[in-house]
């Protein structure tokens, strides 16, 4: 078995509002293996941008690690190194593409001055050696580079845009790629084409990486494994054909059911009922049991525990635990 | 048959937005929505489906009323729109109804659930004094599913969700009890588990009320959703056209038109096997050509796999291939 690139152990990260803690992420425990593709599914607010900023200790001011770990390599802990340990590591060993990147390209930067400067920031002079990579990922991802890296943002389409963000991550020959969201602003036919890209791309480089979306049919297109959050916690993790096909928490069975999608029966789809909890006060115990049909009084008093049903498929739900 | 005139239609709808050309340029025209028919009746289910920039919102729009159109007619119960005496026109307005993408901006954030609601009744006549208004708000927050009818009637659109937001806008657009709704994305700002709750509360309105809609979204599932369950239609545009329309399920699992065939093998679907074993259709280009000159010919045929010579001369024709099931295409048609 691969050995894991990334351990994130109890970790909690909270964000201070001014009627107290948006417990955001909240005792996740989760491995990337390397060479991976995992994917982070969940709904919006379930914390995954936060679980992926706070890997790279970019998170806004207002949040803080509260507890926990996270281990890059089973050598440096994340969450405790200083700012220029943590300067190695990103672009250099892990880099993210956060989401709602597509307007964070300097509208007054060419795109080869884009690079240039990400290039300088971690100490890399070398100009030459900066052109070549950029026109070889750029190619790689099907731009063509003399025109691309003349261009400014504006003048380019979203999905080309979206795709110069991935070829500036890989610029520094990273280990890791952290996507967040990365098709969710794009057309059908470009997301199937960026999909498709990063597949080719996985395939070649074998990079590890990290896909955040809330599109529970792009993780079963592109994943290895997935990890389904809800309300700060990770639900259940799996490879991605067990957890399909034999989704065991509640919260992923519903999940799946209330995606309005182009397979199945639409008189099977149903929504959620209720709605999700509020991060300030979150229900004790299990997250989800005002929303499950299943809820037993344990649930309401007890967090679950995390149980392994078969090798590497987890789950955290008392109706899986052995008492 | 009936002899009464459906209840909204559209011929050889046009409508074309002015834009400069550069400084000295003149004007250049986007043509966002270009020679569209279409008809509704009580009670009908109208799916457009299409890649963003292809007019959807716009063509729901000039039907609404919201904008002029450049060429064609809107009949509303067999007259055109313009044409309507005053009395006719504040009929139709109220009749036609809208639901916003945005739940978060489509409510004003200084009024209470209670006044939103209330506004429409008032102007509309349908109730006036306080006590039948708060009956008749709170029979609307039941209707959709905001319950108990006290917990939200005095609550400020900051402390409700995205999906009782939503599910606010909803009532505001029954509140009336209009005969078409036109829905743009309704649920695009929803979050995923909600999503399906608002699509069955519409179709629940439309069986208890044959309320008919509009419903544009770029989301494949959920137009199929909407309209299977709806026994509706989906319209596919792309350029301004409609280029395929019929029954939901014939349009998701046996498309007839090549955009549309390649669309269906493009979307990814929640079945790890499934979803990579679809075998894509490939385009010749990615690039979605301007609105403002689309080809000559058959518009999709700089991108079309299957494109032969005739379609870069000739507009292929919307014709019946298959019962109920359209499609403009030069492969069914000689
Ligand atoms: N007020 C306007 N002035 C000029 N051009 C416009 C205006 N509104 C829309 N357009 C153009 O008309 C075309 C159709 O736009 P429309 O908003 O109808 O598309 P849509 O199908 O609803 O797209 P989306 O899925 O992104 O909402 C686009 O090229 C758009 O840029
Ligand atoms: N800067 C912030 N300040 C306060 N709360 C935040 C901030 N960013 C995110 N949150 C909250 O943290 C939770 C998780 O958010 P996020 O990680 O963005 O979720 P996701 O990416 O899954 O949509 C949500 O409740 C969100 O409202
Ligand atoms: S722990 Fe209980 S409430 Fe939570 S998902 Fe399992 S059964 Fe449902
Ligand atoms: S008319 Fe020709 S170019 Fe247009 S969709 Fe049909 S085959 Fe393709
Ligand atoms: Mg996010
Ligand atoms: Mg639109």
């Amino acid at each position: 078995m691969p050995r894991n690139l990334l351990e994130v152990r109890s970790l909690r990260v909270l964000y201070k509002v001014h009627r107290g803690d948006v417990k955001a992420v909240d005792n996740v425990d989760l491995s990337v293996r390397e060479g991976e593709i995992l994917g982070v599914v969940g709904e919006s607010g379930s914390g995954k941008s936060t679980l992926a900023l706070a890997i790279l200790r970019l998170l806004p001011k207002t949040a803080r690690i509260a507890n926990g770990h996270i281990y890059y390599k089973g050598e440096v802990d994340l969450a405790h190194s200083p700012e220029n340990k943590l300067k190695e590591v990103r672009w250099k060993e892990i880099s993210l593409i956060p989401q709602a990147a597509l307007n964070a390209l300097n509208p007054t930067l060419k795109i080869v001055d884009h690079f240039l400067e990400t290039a300088r920031a971690h100490g890399v002079h070398d100009r030459k050696w900066v052109i070549e990579r950029a026109s070889k990922l750029l190619s790689l991802l099907r731009l063509e580079p003399d025109r691309v890296l003349k261009s400014y943002p504006h003048e380019l389409s979203g999905g080309m845009k979206q795709r110069v963000l991935i070829a500036l991550a890989m610029l520094l020959e990273p280990t890791m790629l952290i996507l967040d969201e990365p098709t969710t602003a794009l057309d059908v036919l470009t997301q199937r084409f960026i999909l498709d890209l990063l597949k080719d791309l996985h395939a070649k480089t074998n990079i590890t990486m990290m896909f955040i979306t809330h599109d529970i049919a792009v993780i079963a297109d592109i994943a290895d494994r997935m990890a389904v959050m809800y309300a700060g916690k990770v639900m259940e993790v799996g490879d991605v054909y067990t957890v399909f096909k034999e989704p065991k928490h509640p919260y992923s069975i519903a999940l799946m059911k209330s995606i309005p999608s182009l397979t199945g029966s639409v008189e099977e789809m149903r929504s959620i009922p209720g709605t999700l909890p509020d991060l300030v006060n979150p229900p004790p115990g299990c997250r989800f049991w005002p929303r499950c049909p299943h809820a037993m009084d344990i649930c309401k008093k007890e967090e679950p525990p995390t149980v392994e049903l078969k090798p590497g498929h987890l789950v955290s739900c008392w109706l899986h635990a052995r008492r | 048959m009936s002899s009464e005139p459906p209840l909204m239609e559209v011929r050889n709808l046009r409508v074309y937005y002015p834009v400069r050309k550069g400084i000295f340029g003149g004007v250049a025209y986007v043509k966002a929505v270009d020679g569209v028919d279409l008809v509704l009746n009580k009670g009908d289910i109208f799916t457009l489906v299409g890649e963003s920039g292809c007019g959807k919102t716009t063509l729901g729009k000039t039907i609404v009323g919201l904008v002029r159109p450049t060429g064609g007619e809107i009949l509303y119960k067999g007259k055109n729109i313009l044409k309507l005496s005053k009395r006719e026109y504040l009929e139709y307005r109220r009749n036609v109804q809208i639901i916003h993408q945005d739940p978060f901006s489509s409510l004003n954030p200084t009024k209470t659930v209670f006044q939103t609601l209330s506004f429409p009744l008032k102007r509309w006549g349908i109730a006036r004094s306080r006590r039948d208004l708060i009956e008749k708000v709170s029979e609307l927050l039941s209707l959709v599913g905001l319950e108990p009818p006290e917990d939200f009637l005095f609550k400020y659109p900051h402390q409700l969700s995205g999906g009782q937001r939503q599910r606010v806008v909803v009532a505001r657009a029954i509140s009336v009890n209009p005969e078409l709704i036109m829905a743009d994305e309704p649920i695009t700002m929803i979050d995923v588990s909600l999503r399906i709750g608002i699509l069955d509360l519409l179709l629940d309105l439309q069986k208890r009320f044959n309320t008919a809609y509009l419903f544009i979204t770029h989301d494949f599932g959920a137009a199929r959703y909407f309209a299977a369950k709806g026994g509706g239609l989906i319209a596919v545009m792309y350029l301004g056209k409609i280029v395929e329309v019929g029954p939901a399920e014939d349009v998701i699992h046996d498309p007839l038109h090549p955009y549309t065939k390649v669309l269906m093998s493009a979307v990814p679907v929640p079945d790890p096997e499934l979803s990579r074993k679809k075998k894509l259709l490939k385009l010749k280009s990615l690039d979605i050509p301007s609105p403002m000159n689309p080809p000559p010919g058959c518009r999709f045929n700089t991108r079309c796999p299957f494109s032969k010579p005739k379609c870069e001369k000739e507009e292929p024709p919307l014709v019946e291939v298959r019962k109920k099931h359209w499609a403009a295409c030069w492969l069914y048609t000689s």
